[in-house]
């Protein structure tokens, strides 16, 4: 299958779903080529959720500039696009001296960032911020804050989706040509895309993808980060993130609280040259135990309800020092393609400041006409375990589903999971149905709804048992029926 | 708002058995709220006999066991709702539950938590490894299996040697799955000992105790497990982790009493069991909430919680009628050998029935009563298990007017 576009977008993480969203405001076909069955399965989904300040980047750097500006957006943007996000604020806690004197450096770099409200707090200060922390004093930063990186991807790829943008999910990119003035980008399942523009924003994937574009020469390690999720039952404790003091290259075992109330242990960050392995490891939960217990020792081993691990590109010189983000046109060597490496946080909370740099890069190069057509709200229902107890009823006066609960723990109703099936860029995994609803993300992990949703997925999106998938591709649920083809 | 004199939240065996005695004992103004679109919870799915054996002295499946309540149900025209979620329970004990007709408020003079269990996912477990398909809870591969017509797998690993576990060995093997061994990380099976022999070595499927699961293979579906073994404090010893090659990996490893309810309405719940502390009335530390079944502590048999929720409905309907139960100042403690006693506290003026479960395997035992240090009754076990629920009645006369009462069971 042969289809043309004016830019074909490589990768449907967060990055390339806001760059989607920004190109999406200007007259143009759009295509997102994704390798996964749906946005948001690597490293846009895989962390902390953290919203940051933009304090621990060198200062004149781009993670600087396009972090301090994503924060101030993200406010607005998740009212636009209705996606949770809570400026919770964030402290930096220590003990010692030495610790005040690093927090201090990093309180000016911030400040040299154009952070705003960062100061020292004591004691006394902290515990009234974060009053079951252990800790002596902490550098405190108002404006950081935690965001729902699922619902962030999310929102933004379908508000493209809604916009016109095409996805196509499941299409690895094989191989890309440059003939007579057009890219050639041929992926999985036999489909090429011709453009005028591609844009390469395939996180973990990216410098396979610089490569075939002929920007060769970059060095990209992969930054393994295991976690470890406890039960909501735990949430009020834990206000906003509690770090430790950061080195240049770690940030340290942090305890996070995410946007629903479940609180996160990590990260380990361990470097390796594997972009696809997300096993988490024993003496990786063990050191997250011993560590986060020293920091916030309010949770036990009976509070686990997952573990999961994240993959960061992080681009490296020859020493191995981490780099800034790169991205670049290199007019001479592959015209009109953007290039985007080693984007890692944090580029959650810069993934739209980097869209908007990724258009203004294109718009130096090509007149852009405006899209009048373009809506930049999207319209998302609270959901029903949010509602009070009159929006529920009048939710279930208007539309029965609402009054039948699927996934119990987390309450939602089967209107929210239909919702969540018939979404607009066309992901029909189960995941894809947790990460937009919350079902089968409670404490008992799917045990009471995940045969529902297997059965809704199956009629509402015609999908044979045989063709239901888990997450990724291949992931099967069942080999066929137990007996016979009747039901 | 709508009234009740007994709210009964959840329709399995606890809740049906609850309501039945209910309506026996003359309390008319009953509501079970179920939140499936069928009455009998988790029985539904358990197609194996074996049930009905104390209860009614024959052998039944698990959906026959609970039709003989839902048949009795239907028959006294006790009201139930289906396809309804309780969602909070107040401490007032005003309830609120959503169903598609609508969100409803309903204010009760007792409440009975019948809720049942949830089994103890991988994340629970913390199970290292990847996250790929094909990981399932013993009762939710069961749930595929029997209620859908879903085969989840071929060549299946099951980890832990719970009862639901064993049986669904049986079950994947008679549907021509291969199962190529249960994993136990205790040195003791922690199902009943008629499991084993049933559902394991009439198929010839191995049980391997000191065992575990350490390692989860497969990006996309389960490629293999790695098993080890481990030492006494439980933990895997190293170069003992063996790769198995399989599809499908089933959890066996433990039941959580269902209590976010029970907890949001502020009744004490107790560390061990899970479930909620209760007199000998199963009455939590709110009066006119009531505790039974899975929700209260995981039972081994169904014919036994049938019977405890016998036992609570009538505590229930007296404190309708009478407004108040006797208090119970006595404490009840586990002492040596055992996991838990019910209930924690006793009148002192009353026949009890303590229910416990032993916390290591023993061969003869000797379970004792005791209050102020004199024996108020003891008893000769042959064989304890924690697999298997130990229940004894001891009379009125024996407990003095004050003091804590302990059980224990030691050689």
């Amino acid at each position: 299958m042969s289809l043309k576009f004016d830019v074909v977008i490589i990768g449907g993480g967060v990055v390339g779903s806001a760059i989607a969203r920004e190109l999406a405001r200007y007259k143009l076909s759009i295509a997102v080529l994704e390798k996964n069955l749906d946005v948001c399965m690597e490293t846009s989904g895989r962390n902390t959720g953290v919203v940051h300040g933009g304090f621990a980047y060198d200062a004149g750097s781009l993670k600087a500039k396009l972090c301090v500006q994503g924060n101030r957006m993200m406010g607005n943007l998740s009212e636009e696009l209705g996606f949770v996000f809570r400026r919770s604020g964030k402290v930096l806690v220590g003990n010692t001296e030495a610790e005040y004197q690093s927090l201090l450096g990093t309180l000016h770099q911030g400040e040299k960032n154009g952070v705003e409200g960062l100061r020292m707090v004591d004691e006394k200060e902290l515990h009234a911020l974060v009053p079951s922390v252990e800790g002596r004093f902490a550098l405190y930063s108002p404006n950081s804050g935690i965001v729902d990186p699922f619902g962030l991807t999310i929102a933004l790829a379908e508000n493209a989706a809604s916009n016109g943008v095409r996805y196509f999910l499941g299409r690895e990119v094989r191989n890309i040509d440059r003939a007579d003035g057009s890219w050639y980008v041929e992926a999985g399942d036999g489909i090429c895309c011709q453009a005028r523009w591609v844009v390469n924003a395939a996180g973990l994937g990216a410098k396979r993808i610089s490569d075939l574009l002929g920007i060769t020469g970059y060095h990209v390690v992969a930054s393994k980060d295991d976690y470890i999720i406890l039960d909501n039952r735990l949430g009020e404790l834990v206000p906003m993130p509690i770090y430790t003091v950061p080195s240049n290259t770690y940030m340290g075992i942090h305890v996070t609280c995410t946007t629903d109330g479940n609180i996160l242990l990590g990260p380990t960050a361990e470097t390796s040259d594997n972009f696809s392995y997300y096993g988490t490891e024993q003496k990786n939960i063990d050191m997250l135990y011993e560590s986060a217990m020293a920091l916030w020792p309010h949770f036990t081993r009976g509070d686990y309800i997952r573990t999961y691990s994240g993959i960061l590109p992080k681009l490296v010189d020859e020493e191995g020092k981490i780099q800034d983000f790169k991205i670049e046109i290199r007019d001479q060597q592959a015209p009109h393609a953007v290039n985007l490496i080693g984007i890692e946080s944090p580029g959650l909370t810069a993934s739209t400041p980097i869209a908007e740099m990724v258009v203004g890069m294109i718009k130096e190069r090509e007149r852009l006409a405006r899209n009048p057509a373009f809506i930049p709200e999207r319209k998302v229902p609270k959901p029903f375990r949010l509602m009070t107890r009159e929006e529920q009823a009048e939710a279930v006066r208007e539309n029965p589903d609402y009054g039948e609960l699927v996934c119990r723990c987390q309450q939602v109703s089967k209107a929210e999971i239909l919702r969540a099936i018939h979404n607009p860029i066309g992901a029909r995994t189960m995941v894809s149905v947790k990460y937009r609803s919350r079902a089968m993300m409670g404490r008992c992990q799917g045990g009471y709804c995940q045969m529902r949703i297997a059965r809704l997925l199956e009629e509402e999106a015609h999908l044979k048992d045989t063709e239901l998938t888990y997450e990724r591709p291949g992931s099967w649920l069942f080999t066929g029926n137990v007996r016979g083809g009747e039901r | 708002m709508k009234e009740v004199d007994v709210l009964i939240i959840g329709g399995g065996p606890a809740g049906l058995a609850a309501a039945v005695a209910l309506d026996k004992a003359g309390i008319r103004k009953i509501l079970i709220v179920e939140r499936e679109k069928q009455l009998g919870g988790i029985l539904r799915q358990c197609i194996h006999d074996g049930f009905g054996l104390t209860r009614f002295g024959e052998m039944l499946s698990g959906p026959e066991y609970a039709q003989r309540f839902i048949d009795e149900v239907v028959e006294r025209k006790i009201p139930y709702l289906l396809d309804a979620a309780v969602t909070e329970v107040t401490p007032q004990r005003q309830a609120t539950y959503v169903s598609p007709s609508g969100v409803e408020a309903i204010q009760a003079k007792a409440v009975i938590f019948a809720m049942g269990c949830r089994e103890r996912p991988r994340g629970a477990l913390a199970i290292p490894g990847e996250r790929p398909s094909g990981v399932f809870t013993a009762g939710t591969a069961q749930n595929f299996i029997n209620l859908q017509n879903k085969m989840v797998g071929k060549e299946v690993v099951i980890l832990g040697s719970g009862d639901i576990g064993m049986i669904m060995a049986r079950r994947l093997t008679l549907e021509g799955a291969h199962v190529k061994g249960v994993y136990e990380i205790q040195p003791i099976p922690s199902g009943l000992p008629r499991n084993i022999q049933q559902c394991l070595d009439d198929y010839g499927i191995p049980l391997y105790l000191s065992h575990t699961v350490t390692d989860i293979h497969g990006a996309s579906r389960l490629t293999g497990v790695t098993v080890s073994q481990v030492d006494e404090k439980l933990r895997p010893i190293k170069g003992t982790g063996e790769e198995v090659p399989c599809d499908t990996l089933i959890l066996s490893a433990g039941l959580i009493p269902e209590n976010e309810l029970t907890r949001k309405a502020g009744i004490a719940l107790d560390r061990r069991t899970h479930g909620a502390v209760v007199d000998q009335w199963m009455q939590c530390d709110r009066p006119g909430f009531f505790s039974c079944g899975n929700v209260l502590h995981v039972h081994d048999l169904v014919d036994f919680v049938s019977l405890e929720a016998e036992k609570t409905a009538r505590a229930a309907a007296r404190f309708v009628r009478e407004g108040s139960l006797p208090a119970c100042p006595i404490r009840v403690k586990a002492g040596a050998g055992l996991n838990h006693v019910l209930p924690a506290s006793i009148s002192g003026d009353e026949d009890v029935t303590f229910s416990m479960r032993p916390s290591a395997k023993l061969a003869d035992g000797i379970l004792r009563v005791t209050q102020n240090g004199k024996v108020l009754y003891q008893k000769r076990l042959r064989k304890a298990l924690p697999a298997v629920m130990v229940e004894v009645a001891v009379k009125r006369q024996a407990f003095q007017k004050e003091g804590d009462v302990e059980v224990s069971l030691t050689c």
